[in-house]
């Protein structure tokens, strides 16, 4: 099958040989023919994902959202098809690297989109950066990649580990809530997202009491319940995502805190937990950059085609994959599908506003999203929109130099 | 016996065969087999404790990584580094490291000393994970590889990608010689000795300890060389490569290899990272790419069921190793 | 930390430490009495939660899906032992190991193909989903205190097994000569196979009855697996006292390391376990 697939389309690039190179040469580009046959092959997308293990999940909708994007556009991004490469990046830093060469020297793609893990993604950054491929990260928030690592090719379409919490500060204040503690993993997102929640917090005069880590990945959190009870502060931030979340939430229900002393979070605390956690998330607010019930016509349009096509419900992960194909279109069509004029295409990413499930957004000068911040409200198995914590929300990148 | 010549001449040959690889093949598959080879020394250092010393480490990779963090600490951010002091440093490093750990964890033995290497590759682990000493949990990266000058020529350069390979196979080829060489001294013979019986070792005078600690440092020492060639080959260290799921890949090329064999270890290490390559392979195996790890689960298994001398005892059909010999129990 | 915080610190630990007994205990059988190392132990821990999580979504009762899982998790233990393990036997201690580690990847790959990867939570039963208040804003859930007295229990009937009946004293004897016993007429192979079934269904419950506090998740049985590996070994391989006096230990040692040395949480554990084993190199209840 795949041999017929090539021999497909090598004879569409025959035949559309002699006009493409016409174009080029008109354009005055130096290396016409190389040029023209890159414009009429498949534009070559590698996915490096987790596939298996702890964030499979997320992998697969990070999937489902871009190739949805992909085929709103009915196939094609600035005129070419697509043809993609898959690495399952086991969510493993140790093999980042390994992994992300498999795409970038064995089967030589024009863009990368991946990944989740934070660390798996600092890998990459540093084969990528060598490579000088074209990267866009729809999720992994290492402050980093869009901080001192930062570089032209580096783009990402979800979110810093500092702008989920960020907002927060404000939304306590709003609140009447003096002082916070924040608890979280022992690890550097966790980190991040409490600097960020401290900066906030603090510039609107609060006070952050505690930070408290779990030792990573742990989910015994009673030892730390309890030391919150003794501190008993205003408010409760809080960040863990996936099974440690669903424990969190259950436990500090359990452990009678929850009436007693409001708990905050960044929106991955109850995000694809809320099946599995029952009443106990109920009323529990977090910022994110996506909400349930936002009810803008890009947002209906989405989810319904994107249960058509998945026989699934989009997450934030589905909008963040979605938006990286978006992105990746309003590059492809501003150079109409010649990926090798580089600078053009940074240019026009640069500039895109992307129209997205979220509400729209643009890149900050360090290739991240500028974004208004949702404030959230568990409802029922819903994060229901509140209101915008923070209007365009651009996260400071610092040390990033380019 | 026979074929005794046939076994002495075929690692050559292999190292020949390996050795004219990057002229042939394009640079990803150049950089895999370096990966390869890195793991073939690693697997070979623990080789020389699992299948000869009959101690089983599950904390090897606290020397792999270590070596990894020393070379990132010690490589200033926009400078280049020799290789000349800093794979020395490093690997001296490791081998103080383990002899140090060597002379605690060696009051155990059996499972307990499985238990308490993992402890100390742990304790390692958080340290390199939950203090900024090495970034934390996002590593750390090498900016520049190491320079291999004499005097102003630059004997090999290691940002290219077959003079990394070619000194990498070297590397493993000395490795190699250099274990065969230890294992066939009086101090090799003494270590088997010990792994058969022991308190009859004892019993004769031999020193069982310091034995021991001599093995457990040297091969503390080659993992870490092959952990400084695995930051440089990525630039990039981070604390999973410490973790106990690294020490129980390299254990498990170890044993799906075959144990005392050394080139078993060589074999495990190639065919632990090369299958799992070719089954996740989505261009020839497609969507079912994605359950790569089920195929891999029930080749290690049918390995553990039927083949007792793992993958190296497949070859030893054609021709048995008097050192294979030995190392049965 | 006033006094009273100290002492919910200390129930904390303690708790904690029956959970940590009641996901080793069937490692403990298997590992400690058969000599056998599973590093799929997390695995059938596991099975057991999604096992719980399925069974009781389909029958709307936990306890329902507990009766109905532990048997087929026992046959589960004994198809394995029959198909795998038993060949394995007479064999080096680490063909043990590389067999196990091939199952846990075909577990969690089965566990995928039949579950999916989502996050699920199981209800816990409404007879014991009240909480005990402690202090003005603290309270303690009746499901905690419940797992705990199951842990007491199943360690007073693992000690009772193996120290007191006659299928324990039979046990004992072909954990150390095995070709003695199967002399004396006792069928050691039906023994092995019980042995090692009971094993795997305790790790199973372990799953079951822990899927309320824990919830359900991909990859959950290797965050369980190397504690408890710790748990048997700092207790002495064997040894069901030494495993409880081990799993309290390190229950302390977490809770009380998370609130006073919180820098040093994570390696807290295998600080204990190293200073443990250099002290008593057979662990705290092995036989030397």
């Amino acid at each position: 099958m795949h041999e017929n697939e090539k021999l497909g389309y090598d004879r569409r690039e025959f035949l559309r040989g002699s006009t493409a190179i016409a174009g080029a040469t008109a354009a005055g580009v130096l290396l016409p023919t190389g040029i023209s046959l890159a414009q009429q092959a498949k534009l070559k997308v590698g996915l490096m994902l987790p596939y298996t293990g702890t964030y499979a999940q997320l992998g697969v909708a990070i999937t489902n959202g871009f190739k949805l994007a992909v085929e709103e556009r009915g196939g094609k991004l600035g005129g070419r098809e697509i043809e993609y490469f898959t690495v399952d990046d086991e969510s493993n830093p140790a093999k980042a690297p390994e992994n992300t060469n498999k795409l970038v020297q064995r089967d030589k793609v024009d863009v990368v989109i991946g990944t989740v893990h934070s660390g798996v993604a600092m890998g990459m950054a540093k084969v990528i950066r060598e490579s000088g491929t074209l990267w866009i990260n729809p999720n992994a928030g290492a402050d980093e990649v869009t901080g001192p690592l930062c570089a032209p090719n580096f783009f990402r379409t979800s979110f810093s580990n500092w702008q989920t919490t960020h907002a927060l500060g404000k939304v306590l204040k709003a609140k009447g809530h003096k002082t916070a503690v924040f608890i979280t993993w022992k690890y550097a997102a966790g980190e991040q997202m409490m600097a960020g929640f401290k900066e906030g917090f603090e510039k609107e005069g609060g006070k952050l009491t505690k930070e408290l880590y779990v030792p990573f990945p742990q989910v015994e959190f009673q030892a730390l319940l309890t030391e919150i009870a003794s501190i008993k502060p205003d408010a409760v931030v809080a960040f863990f995502a996936g099974g440690g979340a669903a424990k969190f939430l259950k436990d500090y229900q359990a452990a009678g805190l929850k009436g007693k002393i409001p708990l905050y979070g960044s929106g991955f605390l109850t995000d694809g937990v809320l099946e599995a956690v029952g009443d106990a998330a109920e009323g529990i607010e977090t910022t994110l950059h996506y909400a349930d019930g936002l009810d803008t016509k890009k947002d209906k349009a989405f989810r319904l085609a994107y249960a058509k096509a998945f026989k699934l419900q989009p997450d934030v992960y589905a909008v963040q994959g979605y938006d990286a194909g978006q992105l990746l279109a309003a590059g492809m069509d501003a150079v109409k599908g010649n990926i090798g004029d580089k600078a053009a295409m940074i240019k026009a990413m640069e500039a895109a506003k992307i129209d997205s499930p979220r509400g729209p957004w643009t890149l900050s000068k360090s290739h991240n999203p500028v974004q208004d911040m949702y404030l959230r409200k568990v409802v029922g198995k819903e994060n229901k929109v509140q209101g915008v914590a923070w209007k365009a929300l651009a996260d400071p990148a610092r040390g990033c130099k380019a | 016996m026979g074929n005794t010549r046939l076994t002495q001449f075929l690692p050559y040959l292999v190292v020949g065969l390996l050795a004219l690889f990057p002229l042939v093949e394009s640079t990803f598959y150049t950089q895999l087999l370096t990966k390869v080879l890195i793991m073939a020394i690693f697997a070979m250092s623990l080789d020389l404790l699992v299948g000869y010393t009959g101690l089983v480490s599950f904390g090897h990779a606290a020397y792999f990584g270590l070596a990894g963090y020393a070379l990132a600490l010690m490589a200033p951010k926009y400078e280049t580094v020799s290789l000349w002091w800093s794979l020395p440093a490093a690997i001296g490093v490791c081998a103080l490291f383990a002899l140090v750990t060597g002379t605690l964890v060696l009051r155990t033995r059996g499972i307990y000393f499985i238990m308490v290497t993992l402890a100390f590759a742990q304790m390692l682990f958080f340290i390199f994970h939950d203090t900024k000493i090495g970034g934390g949990s996002d590593g750390i990266y090498i900016y520049a590889k190491p320079t291999m000058k004499l005097g102003d020529v630059e004997l090999v350069n290691l940002e290219k990608l077959e003079q990394f390979y070619w000194l990498t196979l070297a590397l493993m080829a000395a490795a190699y010689l250099l274990l065969r060489r230890v294992l066939g001294s009086n101090f090799g013979r003494a270590l088997l000795g010990i792994k058969v019986n022991e308190h009859r070792m004892r019993a004769l005078g031999f020193p069982v300890f310091r034995y021991q600690l001599a093995s457990f440092t040297l091969s503390g020492a080659l993992a870490g060389m092959a952990g400084y060639l695995a930051a440089v080959q990525y630039g990039f260290v981070n604390p999973e490569i410490l973790s106990w799921h690294q020490s129980g890949a390299v254990l498990m090329m170890v044993i799906l290899g075959g144990m005392g064999t050394l080139y078993g270890s060589v074999i495990g290490a190639f065919a632990f990272v090369l299958l799992q390559e070719v089954l996740s392979n989505q261009a020839w195996f497609g969507p079912s790419a994605k359950h790569w790890q089920l195929a891999m689960g029930i080749f290690i298994m049918l390995v553990a069921l039927y083949l007792p001398q793992g993958l190296a005892g497949l070859l030893a059909r054609f021709g048995r190793s008097p050192v294979m010999e030995a190392a049965d129990e | 930390m006033d006094f009273a915080f100290f002492l919910i610190q200390l129930l904390n630990g303690l708790q904690y430490g029956l959970l940590l007994f009641l996901v080793a205990s069937g490692l403990t059988l298997i590992f400690g009495i058969m000599g056998i190392i599973n590093l799929a132990h997390g695995s059938f821990y596991m099975v057991g939660a999604y096992l719980a999580w399925s069974l009781s979504s389909l029958t709307g009762s936990l306890t329902a899906a507990i009766l109905l899982a532990i048997p087929l998790t026992v046959i589960l233990g004994m198809g394995l032992e029959r198909l795998l393990f038993r060949h394995l036997y007479q064999r080096d201690h680490l063909y043990q190991v590389l067999l196990t580690y091939g199952l846990i990847l075909v577990f969690e790959e089965l566990r995928s193909l039949i579950w999916g990867d989502d996050v699920h939570g199981v209800a816990v039963p409404a007879l014991l989903s009240a909480s005990i208040p402690l202090t003005e804003n603290l309270s303690y859930p009746v499901y905690r205190l419940a797992i705990s007295g199951v842990c007491l229990l199943l360690a007073a009937g693992l000690y009772f097994l193996i120290q007191k009946t006659r299928l324990g004293m039979m046990i004992r004897a072909g954990a150390s000569n095995r070709d003695m016993v199967q002399s004396l007429g006792i069928d050691i192979k039906l023994i092995y196979m019980l042995v090692f079934a009971l094993g795997i269904a305790l790790a199973a419950f372990a799953g079951m009855i822990n899927s309320p506090l824990s919830s359900v998740f991909p990859n959950m049985g290797s965050q369980v697996l190397i504690i408890c590996f710790v748990v048997v070994v700092i207790g002495g391989i064997g040894s069901v006292k030494g495993a409880m006096a081990a799993s309290l230990m390190i229950g302390l040692a977490e809770t009380f390391g998370q609130v006073l040395v919180p820098e040093a949480a994570g390696m807290i554990v295998y600080v204990l376990m190293a200073i443990v084993l250099v002290w008593r190199p057979e662990g705290l209840f092995g036989r030397a």
